[in-house]
């Protein structure tokens, strides 16, 4: 760990501004992730800036029947709010697949979104690793890799993005809203977090010197059916293996509209919506979902370690789908698989 | 003897339970000393060796650091092997840190950084810079099995593979029904809750308080005197409390070398903790091969045994454990070869963890059985009955005693073993795959020397010290209930005094003999209080206790009576009031019984029924049930035993299907060195779990009936889930841990 400055920022000028005069600053929402890197000599940051004084802590219903869950809301805050376990219960279940109840009381929304990765090679500063110190190389190509990536992976880095909460969010389209010295923005999640390709330092699109303040979810036929299906190697507290957000829209056993996003398998939470479009319209049934399966997983390549992802994304995917047909999703209180 | 207070065999909650529910209870890392120092260690980054340079100026000028020691400027430390070798030490050469530019092992402390604040030490050792030559790394036990060798020098006689007996290849080559298989085991790394620390307190005239986190305070002890030359009386070693060890603790760590040398080179009082990530670079459960032939003859009587077991160790310490004697004594066989060997690795040596050898050998024992039990088409609860034996067929020894049969028959009754299908697979419920599976566990019961002091005062207060350790077993609680029933007091009136160098001799805790060999001093020293006392009384006069014997008499209401007719008796206040005494002690000793061992061998018994559900198409294994059927003598406390019993079956569970290093074999490195990748159960992942113990009378194992429940409880649980899972999904799952990515590839349809 390194010395760093403090300071705590009152309203979000200060925040930015403060980031601003210092390009190696972090801000500090729940600290369960970047505190932890920082232990680990991994984050380096000069000037931690805490912004848990920043009135962000609101769940707002919309006029337009959208929520917009502001970034220091915990997860814990979120995973059992009315409004959010009526309209947007995906995201419910996702959260409390998660960490475990200290932890999600702490994490932030704004921090969840921007968590790293836990691949063990970023984690030990004495490995290379280009996401944490680009051009050293890449100690998990080859090495121990049974946590990473089998889609969309670069020769430069496989590995992926740890969230939960995260994969519910892609399925569910939400938008990111920032705000930096620019101005404000909003960032459609699946251009929030990008794939490593040559870049694997950068994890998203945000800019230095940007704040997330919220994030915005819009009106959805899905509450009725949906499931999120971790698998993992034990059956609580650990990252997902393969993890599927899965949400139907179905009238009379076909499907009207859908989203699948898919985590533990990619740098990013892992959608592909012009395959959701391909298979609207079709059938809710197991072979539908296989196909999908199969269709997601096209391009799907093991590092070694990791090759069981492919048959167990296949797996919980048409699993997940069917759970969400059938309005029976995943329970997570008693872990039991459904 | 006494027995109306029932303090003996009552679940009373352990002793010191508030302080350690109210953090009151201090810890090797919690005392403090103003100008206290603080160290923080540098590690190695590479498995394999030599430090080319080492540049420490960046600490050494980071503000409040005190000195960074290296192997260049470390004190002098004694330089014979033998003053580095602590009571449980290993054949080969004990680790010294900072003892030269070798690197040895990944995560090897190559320096120490001292500090005023802990923080400005943890900061400051980032800023080392070390230029390495590396050598080739070696740590795959799969790998190295290749360069295996008989160690030259056995840790233990009693290790040694016992001889062969009858002609075992023929009896395979001849029987209608054999298995032959191996089973590979990954490494395991010891990571109780409290972390390694010692605090080193050092008064004006230059004596050394320790408080360190170790299973024996009088080893520390020992081994600081001989490595930094200090006399006995320089030196206490306290260890009040520890939170948990699980062998961990039995051999001192290098933080507590760290802690006296800096304060001695300093003059300062001196703490040293390790992080969560040192641990992973400890003592470990050695990565382990295993080969089993078994046969048996269409009855299920089995043939011939031969099991051959490779383990890893380091390069400079050769750890053995007792893996292959257990497939000669657990069931009756006339045709036996068992051999053991090592392959060096580059990896720290290898270290007990609860039940070592045991936890190892019944994997692959108990797993083969199974598979044996399949091949002739019998029940494996049947087949495991059909070879009951009721002696010592390695040694040709009488057993003290032997329950296991009742833990078959009780274990099975409350599992419901009777309502299981033979058929892999044949037991389906909705989406889930069942599975029933059943292993024995077998344990030495050993008694080790221990002393013990008990003190007792006119108000029937009584303190028993001795220097045992509790870490975590509820050793406190068991010795006050022993001094209680002896005599004749509730417990509430017994102080317990361990976890002190200074204390009356006692060996490291470990091998669960603690019980029997502590417990056994205690009741020694009462009854040398109650001789005292009568001898007392009857030299008073009009005595009414003229002629009685020791034997004849209790302790109730403070009164040394006649058991048999309380009314005859005197007060204890009174018989030490007339001889001008305030209390009155006794010093208890036991030692393991020389003429006994001739002819008997004790050990603990256990059968483990264990329910998997897997789910038939993503292989998520969920152990829904657990029955635990234990033997092991009388039970002084079945709550703190329960729990012992159910910590090892959780901890079994993990062997099974969690826990394991991950090393990158290229590097020679351990990759998930953190609790958020090195998976154990979390809580979710354990359901049932039934303890059972069963009635067994011994009264030779020790002189209070106890045989010890340490380790017992994880013996077999490995092989049970592996059996349930083959029960459930037809595949024999041989490498450990069974994954979830193992099952899912082995379901049926796959
Ligand atoms: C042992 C363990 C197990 C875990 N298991 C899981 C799991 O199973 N599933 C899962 O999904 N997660 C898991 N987590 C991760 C956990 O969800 C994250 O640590 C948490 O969500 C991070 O939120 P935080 O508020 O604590 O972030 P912080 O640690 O405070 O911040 C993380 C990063 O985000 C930045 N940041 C925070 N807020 C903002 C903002 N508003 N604008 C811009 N930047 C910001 C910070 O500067 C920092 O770089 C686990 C964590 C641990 C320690
Ligand atoms: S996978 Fe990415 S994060 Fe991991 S070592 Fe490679 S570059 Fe670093």
């Amino acid at each position: 760990m390194r010395p760093f400055s403090y300071t705590r920022a009152e309203t979000l000028g200060d925040a930015m501004a403060a980031l601003a005069a210092n390009p190696t600053a972090r801000l500090l929402a729940g600290g369960t992730n970047l505190i932890d890197l920082m232990k680990y000599d991994v984050e380096r940051p000069a000037a931690i800036v805490d912004i848990n004084r920043l009135p962000l802590k609101e769940i707002e219903e919309l006029p337009d029947g959208s929520i917009r869950i502001g970034a220091l809301v915990s997860n814990a805050t979120v995973a059992h709010h009315p409004a959010v376990t009526e309209r947007y219960p995906l995201l419910c279940s996702a959260i409390l697949a998660g960490a475990s109840p200290q932890l999600r009381n702490a994490a932030t929304t704004g921090g969840n979104l921007l968590q790293r990765t836990r691949c063990y090679y970023f984690y030990d500063p004495s490995t290379p690793c280009n996401k944490r110190e680009p051009g050293s190389g890449c100690g998990a190509i080859g090495g121990v890799n049974r946590i990473h990536a089998i889609l969309g992976a670069s020769e430069h880095c496989i590995a992926t993005h740890p969230s939960d909460m995260c994969v519910a969010l892609a399925a569910l389209a939400a938008i990111v809203e920032v705000e930096g010295p620019d101005g404000r923005r909003d960032i459609p999640f699946s251009d929030f977090h990008r794939l490593p390709d040559d870049h694997p330092e950068r994890d998203n699109t945000m800019r230095h010197g940007e704040i997330i303040t919220a994030v915005r979810l819009e009106g959805n036929h899905f509450a009725g059916h949906h499931s999120y299906l971790k698998l993992r190697d034990r059956l609580s507290y650990a990252f997902a293996l393969v993890s599927v957000a899965a949400a139907l829209d179905v009238k009379n056993g076909m499907i009207v509209d859908m989203r699948i996003a898919l985590g533990g398998v990619a740098h990013k939470p892992w959608r592909d919506s012009l395959a959701e479009a391909e298979f609207a319209g079709q059938p809710a049934t197991e072979e539908t979902f296989a196909a999908l399966a199969d269709r997601l997983l096209a391009g799907a390549e093991g590092q070694g370690d990791n090759d069981f992802k492919i048959p167990m994304a296949r797996k919980a995917i048409v699993r997940a789908l069917k759970q969400a047909a059938a309005g029976t999703p995943q329970v997570q209180s008693d872990k039991q698989i459904r | 003897m006494l027995n109306e207070k029932n303090v003996f065999g009552s679940p009373l909650p352990r002793i010191d339970g508030p302080l350690k529910v109210t953090g009151t209870a201090p810890y090797a890392a919690e005392y403090h000393d103003p100008g206290m120092l603080f160290g923080h260690a540098f590690y190695a980054t590479v498995a394999s060796g030599r430090i080319a340079s080492i540049d420490t100026s960046k600490a050494e000028a980071y503000p409040g650091v005190v000195k960074v020691y290296t192997h260049k400027n470390r004190p002098a430390l004694a330089s014979s092997d033998d003053a580095w070798k602590d009571e449980v030490a290993l054949p080969g050469h004990p680790f010294r840190p900072l003892e030269n530019d070798r690197i040895l092992y990944d995560g090897q402390p190559i320096a120490l950084v001292i500090a005023e604040t802990f923080e400005a030490a943890r900061d400051a050792a980032d800023l080392i810079r070390v230029d390495y030559a590396a050598d080739a790394p070696h740590t795959d036990i799969e790998v190295e099995q290749a360069k295996s060798y008989v160690p030259p020098e056995p840790r233990k006689e009693d290790f040694l593979p016992t001889d062969p007996r009858g002609d075992a290849e023929a009896a395979y080559d001849a029987a209608p029904f054999k298995i032959d298989a191996e089973y590979v085991q990954e490494g395991e790394h010891h990571n109780p809750m409290e972390l390694f620390g010692t605090s080193v307190i050092r008064s004006e005239d230059g004596t050394l308080t320790v408080y360190d986190k170790t299973q024996g305070s009088q080893n520390s002890h020992d081994l600081v005197c001989g490595v930094f030359g200090l006399k006995p009386e320089q030196v206490r070693v306290v260890n009040a409390y520890v939170g948990g060890a699980f062998g961990s603790g039995l051999r001192p760590k290098h933080q507590l070398i760290f802690a006296v040398m800096a304060s001695l080179d300093l003059k300062r009082s001196v703490r040293v903790e390790m992080s969560r990530r040192e641990m992973f670079y400890l003592t470990w459960r050695p990565a382990t091969v295993q080969r089993m032939q078994v046969a048996a003859d269409a009855d299920g009587r089995l043939m011939s045994v031969r099991h051959h077991a490779v383990q890893a160790t380091s390069l400079y310490e050769d750890y053995q454990e007792n893996v292959v004697n257990w497939s000669g004594l657990t069931y009756k066989c006339d045709n036996v070869r068992l051999s053991y060997e090592l392959a060096k690795t580059t990896m720290s040596t290898p270290g007990d963890m609860r039940a070592p050898g045991a936890a190892t050998g019944f994997l692959a024992l108990e797993s083969a059985i199974d598979e044996l039990a399949y091949e002739v088409g019998m029940d494996p609860l049947e087949l495991r009955g059909k070879n009951f034996v009721t002696y010592d067929q390695n040694d040709d020894l009488q057993l003290t005693s032997k329950a296991l049969d009742l833990c078959y028959r009780e274990g099975a009754e409350r599992f419901g073993w009777d309502k299981r299908s033979h058929e892999p697979g044949s037991m389906r419920d909705g989406q889930d795959l069942v599975g029933w599976g059943v292993a024995t566990g077998v344990w030495e019961a050993t008694l080790s020397p221990a002393e013990a002091k008990v003190r007792l005062f006119p108000d029937g207060k009584i303190t028993v010290s001795a220097a045992a350790s509790d870490i975590g077993t509820g050793t406190y609680t068991i010795l006050a209930q022993i001094a209680a029933q002896n005599l004749g007091q509730t417990i509430d009136r017994v102080s317990v005094l361990i976890g002190d160098s200074s204390l009356p001799k006692t060996a490291v805790e470990g091998g669960s003999w603690t019980a029997a060999s502590s417990g056994s001093a205690v009741q020694a020293g009462c009854l040398e209080i109650k001789k005292t006392l009568l001898s007392l009384a009857q030299k008073m006069d009009n005595s009414p206790l003229k002629g009685a014997a020791v034997e004849d008499l209790a302790i109730r209401d403070n009164r040394l009576v006649l058991d048999r007719n309380d009314q005859l008796g005197l007060a204890i206040a009174d018989i030490l009031g007339s001889n001008e005494m305030s209390s009155v002690e006794g010093h208890g000793k036991v030692e393991p019984d020389q003429e006994q061992a001739k002819k008997y061998i004790s050990y603990t018994h256990s059968a483990v029924f264990v329910e998997v559900r897997i789910d038939a198409e993503l292989g998520v294994p969920r152990v829904t049930r657990v029955v635990s059927a234990i033997a092991a003598g009388k039970i002084i406390n079945p709550k703190t035993a329960r729990s012992q019993i159910l910590g090892g079956v959780v901890m079994g569970l993990g062997m099974a299907l969690h826990e394991e290093g991950m090393i990158d074999h290229r590097t020679g490195r351990i990759m998930n060195h953190n609790l958020a990748e090195y998976h154990v159960p979390a809580h979710a992942d354990i359901h049932d779990i039934d303890v059972i113990f069963v009635e067994e009378e011994d009264d030779k194992a020790s002189p209070i009936g106890v045989k010890g429940l340490g380790e017992i409880g994880i013996v077999g649980v490995g092989a049970a889930v592996a059996n349930a899972i083959f029960h459930a999904t037809g595949t024999r799952h041989r490498h450990f841990p069974i994954t979830i990515d193992k099952i899912m590839e082995g379901l049926p349809g796959q």
